[in-house]
């Protein structure tokens, strides 16, 4: 197929970036978005031309280092998944491609395609872990876990950090990434002695870099992983509950 | 050079408790006083660091990637391998052992794989007390599923992304570190070489990949945990970004590199699918729990597969191999896919696969528990393919995907150079010549959490009182300095074809000669025709770009230079080994009924190898591997 690419190339964080249009022929329907980013750059290169910055790593959807905006929307037009796994035959002879870096002020643009999501690993490492040294474990069948609260903290698990959900939201929050953490831990036994102070990290040092959240869902809409917007309110009742909890009295059930 | 593996005397049981006592330890208050460099932020090198930052000991950490939670470790999907016995069916620790030397083909060390066995319960305990989400069963226990080459279910899973969850685990025990203080991390930082002084590793240099900043970090002692190399093959299971270098560079620098040529061919990846392709998709070996494989008994068949009735089907593991069927280790599978390919009974429109098909297992367990089970990664495969693995049977081909060879270590995880550890992937220790599945999960985290921290008080308790050399001292400016000179190099010879055209056209290479199959003359062919392809690019590869920007073609062209040198390593090895063992097999050492045939007289070693220099040849030195708990037998899974 025969299409056209406008990019966004930025120098680096301090240039003015502008988008720049390559005629891009002779692509074959099952390559992949990134594979025919790749072709892409083969052929700048034997132009001389520096090729389009880009991240990825896995090309499989699951370690979240790739992510762009496609025709405006957070990995390209399909749902649940990541760019790296869209292919080609999504697309139509012919078609122009807008393709952009994520667009959030808490993701500043290194170069081209490629931005900072440094802001994401702050707010797990103020809190999204359960605290417990190696070798200090207990048998693991001691800690019987409810098949569905498995199944639920795996759902929010499920998040691969890719960022998607802040590029996609008209207010720049990371609501969905930090829900989708929170949920995990807090809903399995192991994660009840820092149930409390572990949102309210996490939720203070989101707050930090991102943008409030206003209930669009264009977060759960954008996720390649479907996490669902339940976390969110989960995260929010729980950040509210802990307010109120005395944390003497955190030992106790019910 | 003699190699001392420093395995503990005494029975087999007793070494690694008899081994965790004499070492020499660290107290406490002093481990603050020594600086550790950990290069790598996948499962062993994220759950090292976290642990080595737990005991108090200052460390410093290196990942290519922008976030330590991205390692490939994180793509593994189908579980973790573990001796817990918690369904009953007859595992013990002796078993999982046995089964991974047997698994191996009998080139592994029988002290180093007890161990791991050893410690997998204590991963599992580990794991899921950090919160990992594991399958359960409806009372809350633990769930297992069965993986090839094992006859009990010993498998513990996160529906299809256990290596993500083990690795957001280890992330999270990490960033936990960050967090106190105890380890500074350094994202986007590659690590160009590694820094000798007086004999021992004293710190690494590293590239900053966003500014190209090139700098000298000083430690007590460095950990390698920077994954394998199957991405030499170009086309591979692995991420774009996983490379040899930093491993390349210690090995050059003097650390042995052993059995380089032994590599996983995974059975269950999907075929290519055009030539421009970038990686290939593995789908995990779990589905050979429910799936059925099978080719069309005639070579021109054209029928789709719905309408190829069974007498006309053939299950060619399930006939050669009844008692294992399609759940046979990994090298056994592969290499009977490629025989039917090769025959002309591949499936597709390329013919370069056979079918894994469900179509049984829906009808006897209903599409709910298929998709319970597989949903993921049959979403996967259809976004991939285009085509509906409930319908249409998926088709599946071996791709290169693990590297069992690595840095030759000791028992204590210490390569040839003292200071310089290697760990998970990038050592070579415990799979032998070919690795059961789920176990890569288990060796890394084994390596991370349970084994280094313990062995590595060892060298460090001497040094007590010592200083880390500075990063003034004229070994760093040097070390630094030949760092810029080959970055440098590569981005002066402005020639005419791109780096991953060149690495394409490697990869061909390796897979003809030093794929699945090898013989004598394939590999011989290979040995001219790499260091003559090496030198074209060094005369003509295009490097765009300067040095002190974030620049991918530059990260790219120097991993691809250090996997020229070692694809000639590889292609050496494997004519060294004059035997089939594992996923190494020699076409002139077979069975008559085409297995791998070993020859344990001549090859029941490690063969080291030595880096005398480029274009010269290595210096092999062996490790003799002593069988003394399980008996050397012609593997056998019919």
């Amino acid at each position: 197929m025969n299409i056209t690419l406008r990019v966004w190339r930025q120098e680096n964080p301090d240039a003015s970036g502008r988008f720049v249009e390559y005629d891009t022929p002779d692509i074959e329907s099952h390559a992949s978005f990134l594979e025919m980013l790749d072709i892409v750059n083969e052929r700048l290169t034997e132009k001389g031309e520096e090729p389009i910055a880009f991240d990825s790593d896995c090309r499989e959807g699951i370690c979240g280092t790739c992510g762009l905006m496609i025709n405006g929307l957070a990995h390209g037009p399909q749902q649940g998944t990541a760019t790296c796994q869209l292919h080609m035959r999504k697309f139509n002879d012919g078609d122009v491609i807008t393709i952009e870096p994520w667009r959030a002020a808490g993701f500043p643009i290194i170069r081209d395609l490629v931005v900072d999501r440094n802001s994401f690993d702050r707010i797990i490492e103020a809190g999204g872990y359960i605290t417990v040294p190696t070798g200090s474990a207990p048998d693991a069948n001691l800690i019987p876990v409810p098949k569905p609260a498995a199944d639920a903290a795996m759902d929010a698990a499920a998040c691969i950090g890719c960022g998607a959900c802040v590029a996609s939201c008209p207010n720049g929050a990371a609501q969905l990434f930090v829900a989708a953490k929170v949920a995990n831990l807090n809903l399995l036994p192991q994660g009840q002695p820092e149930r409390w102070t572990r949102v309210e990290a996490m939720v203070d040092e989101m707050e930090k870099h991102f943008g409030s959240c206003t209930n669009h869902g264009e977060c759960e809409a954008a996720c390649p992983k479907r996490i669902s917007l339940d976390f969110i309110a989960m995260m929010n009742k729980d950040y509210v509950k802990a307010k109120f909890k005395n944390r003497r009295m955190a030992g106790q059930r019910g | 050079m003699q190699l001392d593996a420093k395995i503990p005397t005494g029975p087999i049981q007793d070494k690694w408790d008899s081994h965790k006592f004499n070492v020499n330890l660290v107290n406490p208050a002093n481990k603050r006083k020594y600086e550790i460099l950990v290069i790598g932020t996948g499962l062993a090198g994220a759950s090292a660091a976290a642990t080595l930052g737990e005991l108090g000991y200052n460390v410093t950490v290196i990942t290519f990637h922008d976030s330590p939670r991205r390692a490939h470790s994180i793509a593994a999907q189908g579980g973790i391998n573990a001796s817990k016995n918690y369904h009953g069916d007859g595992d013990s620790v002796f078993r999982l052992f046995y089964d991974t030397v047997k698994g191996g083909d009998y080139r592994s060390r029988e002290g180093n794989v007890y161990r791991l066995a050893q410690v997998s319960g204590d991963i599992i305990d580990q794991c899921v007390a950090q919160g990992i989400p594991f399958a359960r069963e409806y009372g809350g226990l633990l769930d297992n599923r069965s993986f090839g080459g094992a006859q009990v279910s010993r498998t513990f899973y996160a529906r299809g992304q256990t290596g993500q969850q083990l690795l957001l685990g280890a992330y999270q025990a990490l960033a936990r570190q960050i967090k106190l203080g105890k380890v500074k991390l350094h994202a986007r930082t590659e690590m160009l070489d590694v820094v000798i002084h007086e004999g021992r590793a004293v710190g690494a240099i590293t590239r900053d990949l966003v500014t190209g900043e090139i700098r000298a970090h000083s430690a007590h002692a460095v950990v390698l945990a920077t994954g394998g190399y199957a991405n030499a093959y170009f086309l591979s299971t692995m991420a774009m970004a996983s490379n040899v270098t930093a491993a390349w560079r210690a090995h050059r620098k003097g650390a042995l590199f052993a059995n380089a040529s032994f590599t996983q061919i995974h059975p269950t990846a999907i075929p290519q699918s055009d030539d421009t392709q970038s990686k290939l998709t593995l789908m995990s070996e779990s589905l050979r729990n429910d799936g059925r494989i099978w080719v069309p008994k005639k070579a021109d068949e054209d029928r789709p597969p719905g309408q190829i009735p069974p007498e006309d089907r053939d299950y060619y593991l399930e006939r050669k191999y009844p008692a294992f069927g399609n759940l046979v280790p990994r090298d056994v599978a592969s290499r009977n896919a490629m025989t039917v390919v090769e025959e002309g009974r591949g499936v597709g429109t390329r013919k370069n696969g056979v079918y894994l098909d469900f179509a049984e297992s829906i009808d006897r367990l209903g599409r709910a528990v298929i998709e319970e089970r597989y949903g993921n990664l049959f979403e996967m495969y259809e976004r991939i393919t285009d085509e509906n693995p409930y319908e249409v049977p998926m088709r599946i081909y071996p791709a290169p995907h693990y590297t069992m060879g690595g840095l030759w270590v000791d028992y204590n995880l210490m390569t040839t150079i003292p200071g310089l550890y290697a760990i998970g992937e990038a050592n070579f220790s415990d799979h032998g010549a070919n690795r059961l599945g789920a176990s890569a999960l288990m060796q890394g985290l084994a390596d991370g959490y349970f084994v280094l921290p313990y062995t590595i008080s060892d060298y460090l308790a001497p040094l007590l009182g010592t200083q880390i050399v500075p990063t003034d001292h004229p070994v760093f400016a040097e070390a630094t300095q030949d760092v810029h000179d080959r970055v440098h190099r590569l981005l002066s010879v402005n020639g005419s074809r791109t780096v991953d055209s060149f690495h394409r056209q490697l990869g061909k290479i390796l897979e003809t000669h030093v794929g699945m199959s090898r013989n004598e003359q394939g590999l011989q062919k290979a040995l001219r025709e790499i260091p003559a392809l090496r030198e074209e690019y060094h005369r003509d590869v295009q490097v765009l770009g300067e040095n002190e920007s974030f620049n991918q073609s530059l990260e790219k062209a120097g991993r691809v230079e250090d996997f020229f040198e070692l694809a000639e390593l590889m292609a050496l090895d494997a004519l060294n080994r004059r035997e089939s063992c594992g996923g190494h097999f020699r076409e002139e050492s077979q069975t008559p009924e085409g297995e791998a045939l070993r020859n344990d007289d001549d090859y029941a070693y490690v063969a080291a190898w030595e880096f005398t220099g480029v274009d010269e040849k290595p210096n092999l030195i062996k490790e003799p591997l002593e069988f003394e708990y399980v008996a050397l037998a012609q593997r056998s899974y019919k």
